[in-house]
């Protein structure tokens, strides 16, 4: 069976570019970065290009880029080192990785309209004294809509306060330059662009005070001890680089498709309708319900059928529970686990969208036909 | 195209694995589903370091998946935790606070496992599952029906368990260890090379920790802010004498002994529950015998519904030797009257009759 794979919010694959640009340090490249000998420079000069072509990606300078083990690390580093004994202010659809932080501190959570978009004047009327770090996610993962960063980044000025964003979803997909942005703190995650898995960075602006998580040595400018995924910072390097060259081109083609897909399904499937419709958009990503279906049920018929899609966050045991994201933009439990996010990546072609949608609409008769709910 | 996908409820234990792993030996097209029915890490202040050995743990899911993983099936986690609160917990505490002794795992069978997951199974592209219980379905030309019988392993049969099932959910169900001894499912386990051969079998309700139901139920009430504070009442004799206290009608079932406390010249039991006056009514070991009893809810299985009395044997609870008795009809075709051969011991309210005709189980209904 042919298998296609439409969850790249999930997780990508390792581009042929990046894996060739990868494997050799893995074997040849070996020392450690801290290491004064010459493979221990050898390293150490593999990883500074990666932190210069990085930094190239985001806007920023190389000494502001802090390698770590992922976005999840990225984004704690950020809510932890920058928030830790303060007040932090952040939004219903965040990511875990700084939900889960910032719950765990003095915190405030701003609402989400119903088209999957944070309002700044929101997040000013959460803002207190106290107040060390809003954080915003820049794009999100399951509707693919586009914070306005830079409205926020204005509020967080004039309140003298610190601006994270979590870009994991959004570098990559869209432009990004942090000192547009305006952010002091901003989050990616290799394996979301083509890269490897185990390796994301936190953008921190210069003069950004920030507290380490993880202590033993003076790695990443005592900002983040352990030795250096030197393969990792490179495969992240390599995928900046791509994306430079090809990424703009790319996205387009990616959006077309993306387009098709919505409109063929908007078009050729009854009761259906795209979440987060009337908000800016990342090119690769969409999130549709189908009135009537447990998306847990379309989910499993279309992967016995070769479609890889997504229907929410998973627990930990697998078993997928109404997405937190959905919720939050105003859908009710029902609506929410009628939904089903689509995301396109690299490998995607017009002939696998419209296999997928003939695949969509088979499974779609068939749950409705079963359904005594669905009129 | 191979043939139509045949669902499996793999629990993460022996049975269910064997199942999977022997229709997949047999060339069936096996999906392998395990339904998350319930959150082990709620009601913290009753769990016990022995989490893992109860259905739904983090331990189970990871054992069916390795099962799957080992036959090479697709495998898949669907959530079920809202119907099964809504449709097997709620129902259990409220018959218990109303001063029955509840089955959960006929409502388990009746509303979730023959129900939303044969729905869900169908959903998914398969109109056919299969489960690890022990009781055996057959098809009878003559009458037109299908028929439920007890399994071969007589000390593991289920079919009580099982009365609740319609026509088109046996239709589309298997139960290939029905005809097997469990000593023969466990060499097949071993002879399969599955990672779950040498598992103990579950035992106990399934989201009740150490089977301390009243624990659960008070854990379960204080989480939903349901208001508990007079449940202790007055043990009281059949002729209305006072003999003790007690912390609520849910800590006590009809027959029961244990937990009384109560110095009396010879041993007391509870012959009754009453929880609108919160009493518990005890008495001597001949006054929990009984004749008669009436079952509401009567589902006919292997028959069609008699119009006029059928002799049966008749189990009223699980571990019960069924006793020879005569079902009667009502005027409610849902209800019957049961008139036992021999007085009974501990009728109870709440748990099932079940019906047999040697091994085939004509139906049952819920004790009133």
């Amino acid at each position: 069976m042919e298998r296609y794979y439409f969850d790249h919010n999930a997780t990508t694959p390792v581009m042929p570019e990046v894996l060739e640009a990868m494997l050799p340090v893995m074997t040849e490249v070996y020392g450690n970065a801290s290491s004064i000998h010459h493979f221990g420079q050898a390293a150490r000069q593999k990883l500074d290009s990666a932190r210069v072509q990085v930094a190239a990606m985001l806007g920023a300078d190389p000494q502001e880029i802090v390698f770590t083990s992922g976005g999840t690390e990225a984004d704690n580093l950020a809510i932890f080192g920058a928030g830790a004994g303060g007040h932090v202010v952040t939004t219903a659809f965040e990511h875990p990785a700084v939900l889960a932080a910032a719950e765990t501190l003095n915190h405030t959570i701003v609402p989400v309209d119903g088209r999957g978009l944070v309002d700044p004047d929101e997040v000013r009327r959460a803002v207190r004294a106290e107040t060390k770090v809003i954080s915003v996610m820049h794009a999100n993962n399951e509707l693919g809509t586009i914070q306005p960063i830079e409205e926020i980044a204005r509020v967080a000025a004039e309140a003298g306060v610190l601006l994270h964003s979590d870009g994991v979803q959004a570098a990559g997909k869209i432009p990004v330059n942090v000192r547009n942005l305006g952010v002091a703190l901003y989050s990616i995650s290799a394996h979301k662009v083509g890269a490897a898995k185990g390796v994301g960075a936190l953008y921190v602006r210069k003069g950004t005070p920030i507290q380490p998580m993880l202590h033993g040595g003076r790695h990443e400018r005592g900002r983040r001890a352990g030795t250096e995924n030197v393969a990792g910072a490179v495969a992240l390097g390599r995928a900046a680089e791509w994306l430079a060259a090809h990424g703009e081109a790319e996205n387009r083609r990616q959006e077309a498709l993306r387009d098709r897909l919505e409109q063929q399904i908007l078009d050729r499937i009854p009761g259906t309708r795209v979440n987060g419709a009337g908000a800016p958009r990342v090119p690769n990503t969409t999130n549709i319900r189908f009135d009537g279906i447990d998306s847990d049920a379309l989910l499993i018929a279309l992967d016995l059928k070769g479609f890889a899609v997504s229907s929410g966050a998973a627990c930990s045991s697998g078993a997928p529970e109404p997405s937190h994201v959905l919720l939050a933009i105003g859908l009710n439990r029902l609506e929410a686990r009628s939904s089903i996010r689509f995301s396109l990546g690299r490998s995607n072609t017009v002939e696998q969208v419209d296999a997928l949608v003939e695949a969509l609409a088979e499974s779609v008769a068939h749950l409705r036909k079963l359904s005594p709910a669905y009129a | 195209m191979p043939e139509s996908p045949l669902a499996v409820a793999m629990s993460g234990g022996v049975d269910s694995s064997v199942v999977a792993g022997m229709l997949r030996a047999r060339g069936e097209n096996v999906i392998g589903l395990t339904m998350q029915l319930w959150n082990q890490r709620r009601l913290p202040e009753i769990q016990s370091d022995k989490a893992s050995g109860r259905c739904c743990s983090l331990d189970d899911v990871y054992d069916a998946r390795a099962v799957a993983q080992h036959l090479g099936i697709p495998y898949y986690v669907v959530n079920f935790e809202r119907d099964f609160e809504d449709q097997v917990v709620k129902p259990f505490i409220d018959e218990y606070l109303a001063g029955r002794t509840p089955i959960p795992c006929t409502l388990c069978n009746n509303f979730i496992k023959f129900d939303r997951f044969l729905e869900m199974a169908r959903g998914v592209g398969a109109d056919r599952i299969a489960t690890g219980h022990y009781a055996q379905i057959r098809w009878n030309a003559d009458n037109g029906r299908w028929e439920m019988l007890r399994s071969v392993d007589r000390a593991r049969d289920q079919t009580y368990f099982l009365f609740g099932l319609k026509q088109d959910q046996l239709a589309r169900s298997m139960f290939p260890l029905g005809g097997m001894e469990k000593s023969a499912v466990r060499e097949l386990a071993r002879q399969l090379g599955l990672p779950t051969a040498a598992k103990p079998d579950s035992q106990e309700i399934c989201f009740v920790p150490n089977g301390d139901y009243a624990a659960f139920i008070d854990a379960y009430s204080r989480e939903q802010g349901m208001s508990r504070e007079e449940a202790a009442g007055e043990l009281v004799t059949a002729d209305g004498r006072v003999v003790g206290e007690h912390e609520g009608v849910h800590h006590f079932t009809v027959g029961q002994r244990r937990g009384l406390r109560v110095a009396a010249g010879e041993p007391l039991y509870v012959i009754a529950t009453d929880p609108a006056s919160r009493r518990v009514v005890v008495g001597r070991d001949r006054e929990l015998l009984s004749d008669r009893a009436r079952a509401g809810g009567v589902n006919w299985v292997s028959i069609a519904a008699p119009a006029e009395p059928v002799r049966a044997e008749v189990k009223i609870r699980n571990k019960h030797v069924a006793a020879p008795a005569t079902i009667c009809p009502t005027a409610d075709p849902e209800r019957v009257e049961i008139r036992f051969e021999e007085a009974q011991r501990a009728v109870t309210p709440g748990q099932a009759a079940v019906f047999y005709a040697q091994d085939l189980v004509l139906g049952g209904g819920w004790i009133e």
